[in-house]
């Protein structure tokens, strides 16, 4: 179909709209939105509130920026959590997946990407200092980073490995060959669970 | 090891092709322009995952069409083994061994070693380092698995760097940030020479020995690695180095600017070696890249000699061919436009043979024994 031969300006918008999702082409985004229009006009409603509520009303846990309705989220106000553990994770994707595991009992701490100078991300646009705040508390036993398996990731290893030096924490990674990250969501459960619970002590000798 | 059967769809210039290869020698001949190297590179592209001209996958596929594959079919130690390589433009390509899909190329590269002598090897004389890191990125590759994995961590820790050097608009110019990029670069970098080195050091002799043969031992040639990292602790000399980096807004040293010294008598054989030298030069140093193969492999790699008699005069044809029917080389594949000159190799070469005919991208069989 002609890009230029919608027979309606709503339609050409709400299809722009529906085409910025990633991995939405502007083809799949006028199916999407022609299901839409088959609706009834209270489905209609309630799904575009749903999206109005999450884009208004989402909150980011204070501690630890995981998604959630409350100031603190449910992991980090949970008293059956550890709280000296500290898994370090990209974004809140990874936290769902680690918890699907099953395996991992204590807290998380969501940065928001990895280091990355090419694509203008330093270390300040990423809750590096909050986490070191953290960890500064006190009461944290290990810091366990959970980044992708990418020279990006390594950096970020290696540059919070480098704050946290010297306080009195241990400081791990996932057991190498789990991939992560982008690919975390092509790993199984069982996988995953395996390396959170065989992780290894940072080594600052070995390259990634 | 060789490859028995060699099939392909849309590689290049070639709709369709199929082939029964001879255990030893194979020659195309054919005129200019027919497809002689297509077919070798597709040979190539099989050991190697990529063309040995073409550095992107779109160049390779046939004018107009949407996918190619290539399978060969290779007698390999006692195994057979079946190498399938497929390629879709939305969806790039994937290497399956008897069925089953690698999960990364670079676990295939190697497992059938190759070495391909053709007209323009004289980039390796002719043209900057760039040539010469290929060349040993395409030995080292073969044999060490991860080399080419380090290799690309490396280049993306040294673009990363030099974006923090470029001073990028959204990121801070930091040393933390620099030194957490260095730790890295800087493994890598020193695994990297290591590699390198060690893989000169045991060509020299090699090749040292091919060219005294071909040469009669008249001139002294040699071969030096030349590195940054030759110089001393790179991790101290990319500190001292940092202030420069900033004003040059890159990263000044490195084993990205690594090189091969090729000399004759103590000069640079681009400047002071005859055309024949230089010729013979690159000659031995393919040959060498085959015997340390074989070497470090245990088997034989398949030898590609792809139109390189026409330049040569007699005397070097003959050296090349009595070294190529020594037992020492497994199965060759030649290509020619002379189809006398291909008798005569032939004859010298006293081996089993198939002679293909190619014209117009269409292979046809001549003779067989
Ligand atoms: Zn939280």
């Amino acid at each position: 179909m002609n890009v230029q031969s919608y027979p309606s300006k709503l339609l050409e918008t709400a299809v722009e709209e529906f085409s910025k999702f990633p991995g939405i082409g502007r083809r799949s985004a006028l199916r999407l939105v022609l299901h839409l229009l088959r609706q009834d006009i209270e489905d209609v409603d309630s799904f575009t509130r749903a999206i109005t509520d999450l884009g208004h009303n989402v909150k980011y846990c204070r501690v630890c920026n995981n998604i959630s309705d409350t100031d603190t989220c449910g992991i980090c106000s949970s008293p059956h959590r550890d709280a000296g553990l500290i898994c370090v994770v990209e974004s809140i994707k990874e936290v769902m997946m680690i918890e699907s595991t099953h395996q991992f009992n204590g807290l998380y701490h969501v940065l928001g990407g990895v280091i990355s100078p090419m694509e203008g991300i330093g270390p300040a646009d990423l809750s590096i200092e909050k986490l070191v705040d953290r960890v500064n508390q006190g009461g944290v036993r290990e810091v366990i980073m959970a980044l992708s398996a990418t020279t990006e990731g390594d950096t970020t290893n290696f540059y919070i490995f480098k704050k946290l030096k010297d306080k009195p924490v241990l400081f791990s990674t996932l057991a190498r060959g789990v991939a992560f990250g982008d690919e975390l969501e092509f790993t199984d459960e069982v996988t995953l669970g395996r390396a959170i619970l065989n992780r290894v002590k940072f080594d600052a000798s070995i390259p990634g | 090891m060789h490859l028995k059967h060699l099939s392909a769809i849309n590689f290049k210039s070639f709709r369709q092709v199929e082939l029964e290869l001879n255990p030893k020698i194979n020659c195309f001949i054919g005129n200019n322009g027919q497809g002689k190297t297509n077919l070798l590179d597709a040979i190539y592209y099989l050991s190697m995952c990529k063309s040995a001209f073409n550095s992107s996958d779109r160049q390779v596929l046939r004018h107009g069409e949407q996918f190619f594959v290539i399978e060969g079919s290779y007698q390999r130690v006692s195994s057979n083994e079946d190498i399938y390589c497929g390629f879709k433009l939305d969806e790039g390509k994937i290497f399956r061994r008897n069925g089953k899909t690698y999960d990364r190329l670079a676990d295939h590269i190697g497992f059938i070693p190759i070495v391909m002598v053709s007209p323009t090897d004289s980039a390796l004389i002719d043209e900057s380092g760039e040539e010469r890191r290929k060349y040993m990125n395409g030995v080292i590759s073969q044999y060490d698995r991860v080399y080419l994995d380090e290799v690309m961590r490396y280049n993306r820790l040294q673009a990363q760097r030099n974006s923090i050097l470029k001073n990028h608009p959204h990121v801070s110019f930091s040393y933390d940030l620099l030194e957490a990029i260095d730790d890295q670069l800087v493994r890598y970098a020193q695994t990297i020479h290591a590699k390198r080195s060690s893989f000169v050091e045991q060509l020299i002799p090699i090749f040292m020995d091919y060219y005294n043969r071909v040469s009669g031992g008249e001139e002294r040639v040699s071969i030096a690695y030349r590195s940054h990292l030759n110089d001393g602790d790179f991790k101290t000399m990319l500190r001292n180095n940092i202030q420069r980096d900033r004003t040059l807004q890159f990263t000044s040293i490195g084993i990205h600017r690594d090189d091969m010294v090729l000399s004759i008598d103590g000069y640079p054989i681009r400047r002071e070696g005859s055309q024949g030298q230089q010729k013979t030069f690159l000659i031995a140093l393919k040959l060498a890249q085959f015997e340390f193969l074989s070497r470090v492999s245990g088997i034989k790699p398949l030898l590609l000699l792809d139109d390189i008699f026409d330049k040569l005069d007699m005397d070097r044809v003959g050296f090349l061919i009595n070294q190529v029917a020594h037992d020492g080389f497994g199965q060759i594949f030649i290509t020619d436009t002379s189809k006398n000159r291909l008798d005569m190799i032939l004859n010298r070469l006293n081996s089993g043979f198939r002679l293909f005919s190619i014209e117009n991208s269409e292979v046809s069989i001549i003779a067989s024994t």
